[in-house]
């Protein structure tokens, strides 16, 4: 596994410094506030799980980190950069670098999933030949080079979500953020899905922030790692923790837990304790 | 229970809002045909959906309206024995006001209810966070192609109205009427000045950006999943119809004032 410091290097980022930074984040809609005062950090090579009941904000929290929301109050940081401040024009520059996986997938239903997985490159202009030969490895990346002409009204939810994670993946993105990738899909399908991130974080290390109702994938990520040759998941020897996985839990717009695995599952807070239940 | 009836500030409140949300499209929509990128592929796209999808209804319509106003013309200028100005009728009638109101409002009723769904749907299935995500500018690749490919195809398609309307006055008029073809289409080239063909040709250039912004406004603002979509498709052809309306009683007033007539 390699070092925090190695993984920063090669996505291009400071080892010390946050990846991702909220410092007392509030936002409200309609009056009603759905963020309060949220404040976390997330590293180079973290992977971040956001848990908590429905509602409580953490959709919100993921577009924020991709400035798709501003703040009402309080400052955000991406690479560094106060994307808080940031005009939109400035934000499209920066969203190259970040990837984002939508919790219905999101994909454009009038052209098929060969133009979907391009969508990034066509606009940056890559030559036909190289966007084609990428696409191709972004989807045999996800087993779904079979599907390259299909269009989205044809694939199944778990085959979307997979056309969606190679369309975030293809250009290398420094930050992947995932909504519920597992989200209403059967539990073989989600387990499919989860081998893919945990791929993405151990093939290519990237940084990520994962929203999950799925107590077993959390764990399943926490616990296992990819194994490249056997092309699947493997349970971690010795009962070892991922240490790079990390977890934060939501409720009612509120962070009530921030930290590591083995600090998740010893924590005292009795709210944590039925949720965990 | 009552309903509650809403905040008469709270209700200034939010058409305000809108309207400065409007302007702030419109405003976005318009400087983004000024700076690369320009998405040419998508602006003849939507010139072939709009302009050329829209020939049918506006050929149709421009044929038939002048049609009926050579039979309404003509019992009306029979009382003063003037049957033989039917062509100055329909010809003023047609270029100043109807070709172009008439073509506006049959766009706007197939194309501003097209780019409210079509965007409203992308909206409710966050294909347009999506396309933000992905580092593309939706206003400058959804609705910039809009605006200007309506602006340009509702100019020909007002011309080709017009010359439908007198057309089909003309064959009212030799047919039915019992009117000298020649005398008809002599009366109705004499009636026409060059002041007519400035305002008949200006206002489908307001008309089109009416259509086309509030279709793509209305699209854009679109909440609440598929009743939502439908709420938007409706709204935007009520809002741009009646803006068609009252624009155009505008448009004429300062036309007249410039024009002298």
């Amino acid at each position: 596994m390699p070092s925090i410091k190695e993984t920063a290097l090669k996505h291009g980022l400071s080892p010390d410094a946050p990846v991702v930074s909220f410092d007392d984040v509030s936002i409200s809609f309609e009056g009603n506030e759905v963020l309060r005062n949220v404040s976390f950090t997330v590293m180079p090579g973290e992977t971040r799980m956001l848990l908590g009941p429905a509602g409580g904000g953490k959709s919100v929290l993921l577009k924020l980190v991709d400035g798709l929301l501003k703040p009402d109050s309080g400052r955000i940081f991406v690479f560094g950069e106060e994307i808080s401040a940031m005009p939109e024009r400035e934000l499209f520059k920066l969203r190259r670098r970040i990837g984002m996986v939508f919790q219905e997938s999101a994909l454009f239903d009038s052209i098929n999933v060969e133009d979907n997985v391009a969508y990034r490159l066509n606009e940056e202009g890559v030559a036909p030949e190289e966007a084609h030969r990428r696409v191709v490895e972004a989807l045999e990346f996800v087993e779904l080079g079979h599907a390259i002409e299909k269009f989205p009204s044809e694939l199944s939810g778990g085959m979307r979500r997979r056309v969606s994670i190679a369309r975030a993946i293809i250009t290398g993105p420094d930050l992947i953020l995932y909504d519920s990738p597992t989200g209403g899909l059967d539990p073989i399908t989600s387990t499919t899905i989860i081998a893919l991130v945990a791929k993405q974080r151990d093939v290519s290390q990237t940084t990520s922030l994962l929203i999950t109702h799925r107590l077993q994938d959390a764990f399943t990520l926490a616990k296992h790692y990819y194994d490249q040759k056997e092309q699947r998941l493997e349970p971690l020897p010795d009962g070892e923790l991922e240490e790079n996985t990390k977890f934060l839990i939501l409720n009612e717009g509120r962070i009530v837990f921030d930290g590591t695995t083995l600090e998740l599952t010893h924590s005292e807070d009795p709210w944590i304790r039925e949720y965990l239940a | 229970m009552p309903i509650p009836l809403p905040s008469p500030t709270a209700w200034v409140k939010s058409k305000l809002l809108a309207l400065q949300e409007y302007s702030l499209l419109a405003g976005r929509a318009f400087r983004s045909l000024l700076t690369p990128p320009i998405y040419w592929g998508d602006i003849f796209q939507q010139m072939d959906l709009i302009g050329v999808g829209s020939l049918p209804i506006v050929v149709l319509t421009g044929f038939f309206t002048g049609c009926v106003l050579a039979l309404q013309a003509a019992t009306a200028l029979q009382e003063f024995g003037a049957v033989s100005k039917t062509g100055n009728l329909v010809a003023l009638s047609m270029v100043k006001e109807l070709g172009p109101v008439l073509t506006g409002l049959m766009v706007s009723g197939r194309n501003a209810s097209g780019m409210a769904s079509e965007l409203g749907s992308m909206r409710v299935t966050e294909q347009i966070d999506a396309m933000r995500a992905l580092g593309v500018d939706p206003v400058r690749k959804l609705v910039a192609p809009r605006v200007l490919a309506t602006v340009f195809m509702l100019f020909w398609l007002s011309i080709l109205s017009m010359c439908m309307g007198i057309m089909g006055g003309g064959l009212v008029a030799v047919f039915l009427l019992g009117l000298d073809g020649h005398a008809y289409f002599t009366s109705t080239y004499s009636a026409l000045v060059w002041a007519d063909l400035w305002q008949g040709l200006t206002k489908p250039v307001f008309f089109g950006f009416i259509i086309s912004s509030i279709g793509c406004y209305f699209g854009m603002q679109t909440k609440g999943g598929t009743q939502g979509v439908g709420r938007s498709t409706t709204e935007a052809v009520v809002a741009s119809s009646i803006l068609i309306i009252v624009s155009d009683f505008i448009l004429t007033r300062f036309l007249i004032g410039i024009l002298g007539r």
